[in-house]
């Protein structure tokens, strides 16, 4: 049985910050996490010598050779159930799917073997493995390379769901997730990976489901996540030009969801605006309402809480209408103004 | 050994009949996959792993779970939702597993063990074990795309997995002959450059061979076998199956070559036991399953309470 080596890399802490980009963090993260503990090993299409379709695992290969980073033939059922099996017999694998739409081809394992063994041998196995996978548009590669898909696993129990936002975040959650007993779906975004941010040196975790008050304001409570935490950031900062502070909450998990600040938030703003870039209709933000009109938050709202989301549409091809099927930092603009002003 | 295998067989058939009986008096709630008919396959095959070597069984899987070793009273308890079963109520007949005992499971999906199974290979290869892998699974699996991804993966790296295809000639109505544009399910290992055989898996000898040689090929970093062992499921599908697919006549002619019956005469022929003897054997069987019974129907359900334990580590 393969052993980690921690825990005395874990509980360091190193203060040194580094301005690195997402992608960057990412691969930091594998670093050390294969560093720390054998047992922690990535497999996926393309993951070795061609460092991943982002560039993710770039010099992992050369660092921890082929049987730790191991690359695959294009079987995304295959490797994810085979990932699975290895988390149920003591190792800790991490899966790449090349893009989220691929997991479809997963489905079967991830959402019927992996997120319910645990359960229905009555809590004998446990499932310890993260499946990460990029995310989103923008990139023009149209509707089958573009998918926001999160919506469907935060609705399977068993599941665990984390979509980070920042460099400093997908470090520290990414190690949080790997040190996690079961199995968790890390969706990053394809157009945050050359974004960049301070990032400490050296192990630290984020621990998962907790969220996050990005900026803080008094007129108007703005969930959002993934690439829409930066353009609610980008929109609050043209919105104070204006003399309007919006509150940005990240939630960063979105199963299990930790609700507490958003509602404290609410509490203190009055006003909600959910933001993210998958399809409006079943998407995620419902979720958020739904939590914060059943709570206290509901007598303080002094205006109907809004979802701004992507069209139930596709992610079309052409630039206009790929830009115009999700969310843009003006679009957040128009709808925090309107809500502050009353003007929904 | 072949005595330990005859008393596994009698098991499997007397708790399957008592499954049966509990189901018709209306005990049972859902529904249950029998395989009286097979026991042959998962005794011969589970007689050639070591205790801690790991399976991986189907959702047609009481047998690969008492063959490989499991406790019938914790089984029974399970197959009535008690709290001390295996699964503590939450699997019942279709998930029921033995994980210490090296059962990673039933499984409800058809080939959804078979990926697993892989990653349990990749697992022990890994921890440079000396352990090996055995999936069950069902001519009908054996169309899957999950089948064809599991054996490739297990193949390109030489893993310690073998690969046991229990042909029982149909999946739920569709039989093989359909199904198949090959004479033999084994036949698909050449594709994998693997070995592949085609055994009559209603002789327990010959599966525990077959198996046998898979498993010391797997243990010594040979890689992956795949085994087809012919056979033939006596009832239905499931219980609401009324088997429009097949003939009175047919399933007679399969019952002539009852697994178990076959090894007893064997037994009795070669000396080694008297029919008394082995009528002893059958009896104990019995016996112990109606234990298993009774302690399963005194056993205490799961705390209400308790619903949601183990959604989450």
């Amino acid at each position: 049985m393969l052993e980690a080596t921690q825990p005395a890399t874990i509980t360091e802490t190193t203060t040194a910050l580094r301005e690195l980009t997402y992608v960057q963090a990412v691969r930091e993260a594998l670093r050390l996490a294969m560093q720390a503990d054998e047992r922690v090993f990535l497999l996926g299409e393309d993951v070795g010598v061609y460092g991943g379709a982002f560039g993710v695992s770039d010099g992992l290969l050369a660092e921890f050779g082929p049987e730790r980073v191991r690359d695959t033939p294009i079987s995304e059922a295959g490797i994810t159930g085979t990932a699975i099996g290895a988390a149920m017999t003591g190792m800790r694998p991490v899966v790449e799917i090349q893009f989220m739409d691929f997991i479809t081809l997963s489905m079967e394992q991830l959402v019927l073997q992996g997120a319910k063994m645990r359960f229905m041998f009555g809590g004998k196995v446990r499932v310890p493995m993260v499946l990460r996978t990029p995310a989103g548009s923008g990139t023009g590669a149209a509707a089958q390379h573009s998918e926001s898909l999160e919506a469907w696993f935060v609705h399977v129990p068993g599941l665990k769901v984390v979509m980070p936002s920042t460099p400093y975040d997908v470090k520290g959650l990414l190690l949080a997730a790997i040190e996690d007993d079961n199995p968790v779906i890390f969706i990053e975004h394809k157009l945050l990976y050359r974004t960049k941010g301070p990032v400490p040196e050296g192990y630290y975790t984020i621990p998962l489901s907790q969220s996050e008050v990005k900026r803080s304001g008094t007129d108007l409570t703005v969930v959002a996540t993934s690439v829409m935490v930066s353009r609610a950031l980008e929109a609050a900062e043209l919105l104070a030009a204006e003399g309007i502070e919006i509150e940005v909450i990240d939630p960063r998990t979105l199963k299990p969801y930790d609700a507490a600040p958003i509602t404290r938030s609410v509490i203190k703003t009055g006003k909600a605006l959910v933001v993210h870039e998958a399809p409006m209709t079943g998407g995620f933000g419902g979720e958020v309402v739904a939590q914060l009109v059943a709570g206290e938050a509901f007598d303080y709202l002094d205006a109907p809480v809004r979802r701004l989301a992507g069209l139930d549409v596709p992610i079309p091809y052409n630039r206009d209408l790929e830009r115009l099927a999700v969310p843009h930092t003006e679009d957040i603009v128009r709808e925090a103004r309107a809500l502050v002003r009353g003007a929904y | 050994m072949l005595y330990t295998a005859l008393e596994k067989m009698y098991l499997i058939r007397a708790f399957e009949e008592q499954a049966e009986a509990l189901y018709a008096l209306g005990k049972i709630h859902g529904t249950m996959h029998l395989s009286i008919g097979q026991e042959a396959s998962a005794v011969g095959a589970c007689l050639a792993l070591r205790p801690d070597d790991y399976i991986l069984s189907t959702h047609r899987g009481h047998a690969h779970c008492i063959a490989k070793g499991a406790d019938p009273k914790l089984m029974m308890a399970e197959f009535l939702g008690k709290a001390v079963g295996y699964c503590r109520g939450r699997g019942g007949s279709m998930h029921i597993a033995d994980v210490e005992g090296g059962n990673l499971g039933a499984n409800g999906i058809v080939a959804g063990g078979l990926p697993l199974s892989t990653g349990v290979g990749l697992s022990l290869q890994m921890q440079r074990s000396v352990r090996v892998c055995l999936a069950f699974f069902g001519d009908g699996a054996a169309n899957e795309g999950a089948f064809h991804e599991a054996l490739n993966l297990a193949a390109i790296w030489n893993l310690p997995v073998v690969y046991v295809c229990e042909n029982n000639q149909y999946a739920m109505s569709m039989p093989v002959a359909k199904a198949f544009p090959i004479a033999q399910i084994s036949q698909r290992a050449s594709a994998y450059n693997m070995p592949g055989v085609t055994i009559d898996g209603n002789d327990l000898v010959a599966v525990y061979e077959a198996t046998r040689a898979a498993v010391e090929r797997a243990a010594s970093g040979l890689g992956p076998s795949l085994i087809e062992a012919l056979t033939y499921r006596w009832r239905g599908h499931s219980k609401s199956d009324r088997q429009l697919y097949r003939s009175r006549d047919e399933v007679k002619e399969w019952q002539q070559r009852d697994p178990i019956l076959r090894l007893r005469a064997s037994l009795v022929q070669a000396e080694l036991f008297s029919e008394t003897a082995l009528d002893q054997v059958k009896e104990q069987t019995y016996r112990g399953i109606e234990a298993a019974l009774r302690f399963a129907e005194a056993a205490e359900g799961p705390d209400p309470a308790s619903i949601m334990d183990d959604v989450y580590a």
